[in-house]
């Protein structure tokens, strides 16, 4: 070469592990560079999320004022607080809205040329997500919470294992969140225009993932049912009870390991509709 | 332009009917929300879930209601980033009709006929002694509502004139204002109380006057007659939407795309 042609990182034929998880990590950084460009809109999203997290967090406090004993749905209100405060900066790092890249690219045909790519599908997508993922950890993750602590009390964990464990369950919680948004995306190999499930998807995602409110000011019957027969409390909620401690440490680790569960199922079954999809697949357009 | 519009809307019918559903469902989820805050505490800010749902059926009928006519207008910064605006400043029309109609609000009528749903329901669940002055106060605080939504949202579309990625910025004070004004004024507080309730207004959308319909006391201390003079608070909110959006238009040069 000249000198001018492009890098391509080549795949060590002897070694496919290694190759295969360059490869992955190098998807994983294009993903972070990506979202690192819209620096304004990074400002300007934070200070939506300030916004609704004084809105939340001063409806919460005044339902645990009014509520018998102080603490609605077993929080006290510094757990609220929290809950609100690391829940709206949270909400970017998940991602669960606004993501249909995938359909659109299966509508206008060019998902044709990522089958072409010698890395899965599903694989690609989610290197490119977790590196969005890593980047609003960065960038949206702090600003809310910063905002928060300064305006209100915030609930601080006492357990040592409570940290890494809501780290794992926020990894988790962007793996899960990336597997629903792939199938509801997916469903476009069907119906060719997926915005009738993305706008279910948008509708659903954000209550029953306990943004509008935590979950467990629901009657116990539908909570459980929640947690156990969908993925969606594992996208939000999971990883905020885990870092407010509001359950006994038993139950903590529990909710992380379902949540796990939930994650490599989504991921499971987002590689078998893919195949499914390949098999059936006509490239729309010329 | 409206005919055409609508042959557009109704040929996609699966679409349609799920956008219809959609937009029904945010608006009866912030509904049930207001439910499920209340099966934990009797009384929230002070009020019950009889006068808060009044409060509540105020913000979202006023909201459902401006939403219908000027909500696409948050598109905006897509057509100053895209230049589809270029197109529309050089038809002989004006440019906010223009926007309004470039994307007919079919879909919304159901859930604007729940918002005004919620609201009736309101107004009869809290028995309320009608007077003259509140029956005219109970039709006209919605369209109060409504107009002062409108200039919010017209404002929070405006920034793109100058600041094409201010991306959800806008949502802050259009959604964000319609959740602060879903709950009695009383449970928030400090600095984020005054800016929100009184230097932007919203407690004249829904707090205010629903204090005057149901007789009561204001806990924050404004006299009883700023519930009664509160939609007269769309009008200078109006005239600085309208000053801010025509210097907007002035000032807006094209991404030259």
């Amino acid at each position: 070469m000249d000198g001018t042609g492009a890098r391509v990182l080549t795949i060590s034929p002897g070694q496919p592990f290694r190759g295969s998880v360059t490869t992955f990590g190098a998807l994983v950084w294009s993903g972070f560079r990506r979202y690192a460009t819209y620096r304004q809109a990074t400002i300007a999203g934070s200070c939506t999320n300030i916004v609704f997290g004084f809105l939340r967090c001063y409806v919460l406090l005044a339902v645990a004022a009014g509520a018998a004993g102080g603490r609605p749905g077993g929080y006290d209100s510094a757990q609220l607080a929290t809950f609100v405060w690391v829940g709206q900066g949270l909400l970017t790092v998940t991602g669960i809205w606004g993501w249909t890249e995938l359909a659109d690219r299966i509508r206008t045909g060019d998902v044709a040329s990522d089958l072409l790519r010698p890395v899965p599908l599903v694989s690609a997508y989610l290197a490119v997500d977790l590196g969005r993922a890593g980047h609003a950890m960065l960038t949206r993750f702090l600003p809310p919470i910063v905002a928060g602590a300064i305006a209100f009390p915030l609930a601080v964990p006492h357990r040592w294992q409570t940290v890494p464990l809501f780290v794992i369950s926020v990894v988790l919680a962007v793996v899960g969140s990336f597997g629903c948004r792939f199938l509801v995306n997916a469903s476009a190999y069907w119906l060719h225009d997926a915005r009738g499930p993305l706008m279910l998807w948008t509708l659903g995602s954000a209550v029953l993932a306990g943004l509008y409110f935590p979950l467990r000011l629901l009657p116990d019957w539908a909570a459980v049912t929640l947690w156990v027969a969908t993925p969606l409390p594992g996208l939000l909620q999971t990883p905020l009870d885990v870092l407010v401690e509001r359950d006994p440490p038993g139950r903590q680790f529990a909710l992380v390991l379902l949540q796990a569960v939930w994650a490599a199922g989504l991921l499971a079954l987002a590689r078998l509709v893919q195949r499914r999809a390949e098999r059936k697949l006509v490239v729309q357009g010329g | 332009m409206v005919a055409g519009k609508f042959r557009s809307v109704t040929s996609y019918r699966a679409s349609f009917t799920f956008e219809v559903l959609g937009n029904l469902g945010s608006t009866v989820l912030d509904v049930l929300t207001v439910f499920v805050l209340f099966r934990a505490a009797t009384v929230v800010g002070g009020f019950t879930l009889a006068e808060a749902v009044l409060m509540t059926g105020l913000a979202v009928a006023g909201f459902v209601l401006c939403d219908a006519v000027v909500g696409n207008i948050d598109d905006l910064k897509k057509y100053v980033r895209s230049g589809t605006l270029d197109t529309i400043l050089l038809r002989p029309l004006g440019v906010l009709p223009q926007l309004v109609f470039l994307d007919l609000p079919i879909r919304k009528v159901l859930r604007v006929a729940f918002g005004l749903t919620v609201y009736g329901v309101a107004l009869r669940a809290n028995h309320l002694d009608w007077t003259p002055p509140r029956v005219l106060l109970a039709v006209l605080a919605p369209l109060g509502g409504a107009v002062f939504f409108g200039a919010i949202f017209v404002l929070s579309a405006s920034v793109a004139f100058w600041w094409v990625d201010s991306g959800e910025l806008g949502n802050g004070f259009t959604y964000g204002g319609r959740d602060f004004t879903a709950y009695p004024v009383s449970v928030y507080g400090g600095w984020f109380r005054d800016l929100f309730a009184y230097a932007l207004g919203f407690a004249f959308v829904s707090y205010q006057p629903a204090l005057a319909l149901l007789g009561r006391g204001d806990p924050l201390g404004l006299p009883a007659w700023a519930g009664f003079a509160a939609p007269l608070v769309c009008l200078p909110a109006t005239l600085v939407a309208a000053l801010v959006w025509r210097s907007g238009v002035r000032h807006y040069r094209s991404t030259g795309s």
